[in-house]
C-alpha cells in the first residue's frame, strides 16, 4: 500500500513537470494570489482564468494551479482587466502564443465546426427515421 | 441473418468511435507546447541584468543583424544545468546567447554560473514571466534562434543535448542567410 501510495506520488510530481521537482525562490507575483480591487473587475479576471490552461500543470486552469508560472499568468490576466482590457482580447493574446490549446473556451473554426454540426445533423436524422417508423405505423 | 447494411453501419459507426477514443486514450499525450510565434518577431522588452557581470536584454539586443539563441532558463532548474556544456560548446563554435532567467535571484544566478559555467553575453532576470509569456515559452529549459530582424525562427523545448548541437548551429546558419 505505501509503495503504491509513493508511486502515486511521483506519478503526480511527474504530471507537473520539473517545475515541481524544482521550484524557484522568488514570492509570487503580486497579482498571482491577490484579488483586484474592484470587485467587477476581478470576476471578469476570474471567468477568464478559469478558462485558460496552466502550461505546466496541463489538467488545471491557471485559476486552480499553484504552479508559479500559473500565477504569473494570473498576474498577467489581472493588471491587464485592472488596465482596461477585455477578457477576449486578452485571451486571443494568449493564443497568439501557445495557440488554441492555452484556451479551455471552444472555438467555432473550419477544423472544430464538425464538432458542433454532427450532433444537429444526428438529432435531425433521427427525427427523420422516427417520424418515418411512427408515421408508418398509424 | 437480419437487415442489411442500414443494419450494421450503425454499429460499425459506433465501433469505430469507440475505437478512436480507446486509441487516443492510450496515446501518450504530447506534453510539450509549441510557441505560435515562429516566424513572428520577438515582442518589445527590456530586462535588468541578471547578474552584475553581463547586461540585460533587451528587443534591441536581438535586432542588430546578428543571428541569436535566446536560452530560457533558470538557476533553479535541473535541466538547465545538463544542457551546460552544450551551450558551452555553441558558444565556443561562435553562436551568440542571450540567456533569460526566468523567476531568478541574483545570487543563486551568480552562483549557477560558477558552477556550469557562462555561456551568456548577456542575461536578463525575467521576473514574472513576461517574456517567456512573449515568446510563447512555456518552460525551461527552452532555446530560441531569433534572426537578425529579431524573427523568431526556430524553437527547441527541453535541454540541449549533445545531438541538437549542429542541428541548431545549422539553424543558426540559415538565420544568417
Amino acid at each position: 500500500m505505501r509503495t503504491y501510495f509513493a508511486a502515486l506520488f511521483l506519478w503526480a510530481l511527474a504530471l507537473c513537470g520539473n517545475g515541481a521537482l524544482a521550484q524557484d525562490a522568488l514570492p509570487p507575483a503580486p497579482y498571482a494570489y491577490r484579488q483586484l480591487d474592484d470587485p467587477a473587475q476581478e470576476a471578469k479576471a476570474k471567468a477568464l482564468m478559469e478558462t485558460l490552461r496552466c502550461l505546466k500543470c496541463q489538467g488545471q486552469s491557471i485559476a486552480d494551479s499553484d504552479a508559479p508560472m500559473a500565477g504569473d499568468m494570473r498576474h498577467q490576466v489581472r493588471t491587464r482587466i485592472a488596465a482596461g482590457e477585455e477578457p477576449e482580447e486578452i485571451r486571443n493574446w494568449l493564443v497568439e502564443r501557445y495557440g488554441d490549446y492555452v484556451s479551455f473556451a471552444p472555438r467555432l473554426d473550419s477544423a472544430t465546426w464538425p464538432l458542433f454540426a454532427i450532433p444537429l445533423a444526428l438529432l435531425v436524422i433521427a427525427g427523420l427515421l422516427l417520424r418515418r417508423k411512427l408515421g408508418g405505423k398509424s | 441473418m437480419r437487415g442489411g447494411w442500414t443494419f450494421w453501419l450503425p454499429l460499425a459507426l459506433f465501433a469505430g468511435f469507440v475505437g478512436l477514443v480507446a486509441m487516443q486514450l492510450y496515446r501518450p499525450a504530447e506534453r510539450e507546447v509549441q510557441s505560435a510565434m515562429i516566424g513572428k518577431p520577438i515582442p518589445n522588452f527590456a530586462l535588468r541584468a541578471a547578474v552584475p557581470d553581463r547586461p540585460g536584454v533587451a528587443t534591441a539586443d536581438l535586432t542588430d543583424g546578428k543571428p541569436h539563441l535566446l536560452n530560457i532558463w533558470a538557476s533553479w532548474c535541473v535541466p538547465c544545468a545538463a544542457e551546460a556544456p552544450q551551450l558551452e560548446t555553441l558558444r565556443r563554435q561562435g553562436a551568440e546567447i542571450a540567456g533569460v532567467a526566468i523567476r531568478d535571484r541574483p545570487e543563486d544566478v551568480a552562483a549557477f554560473l560558477a558552477r556550469y559555467g557562462n555561456p551568456y553575453s548577456r542575461i536578463g532576470a525575467d521576473d514574472l514571466s513576461e517574456v517567456q509569456m512573449g515568446i510563447g515559452s512555456s518552460g525551461v529549459p527552452e532555446t530560441f534562434v531569433v534572426d537578425g530582424k529579431g524573427i523568431i525562427r526556430y524553437q527547441h523545448i527541453g535541454d540541449i543535448r549533445p545531438e541538437h548541437v549542429p542541428m541548431l548551429l545549422q539553424k543558426l546558419k540559415e538565420a544568417a542567410e
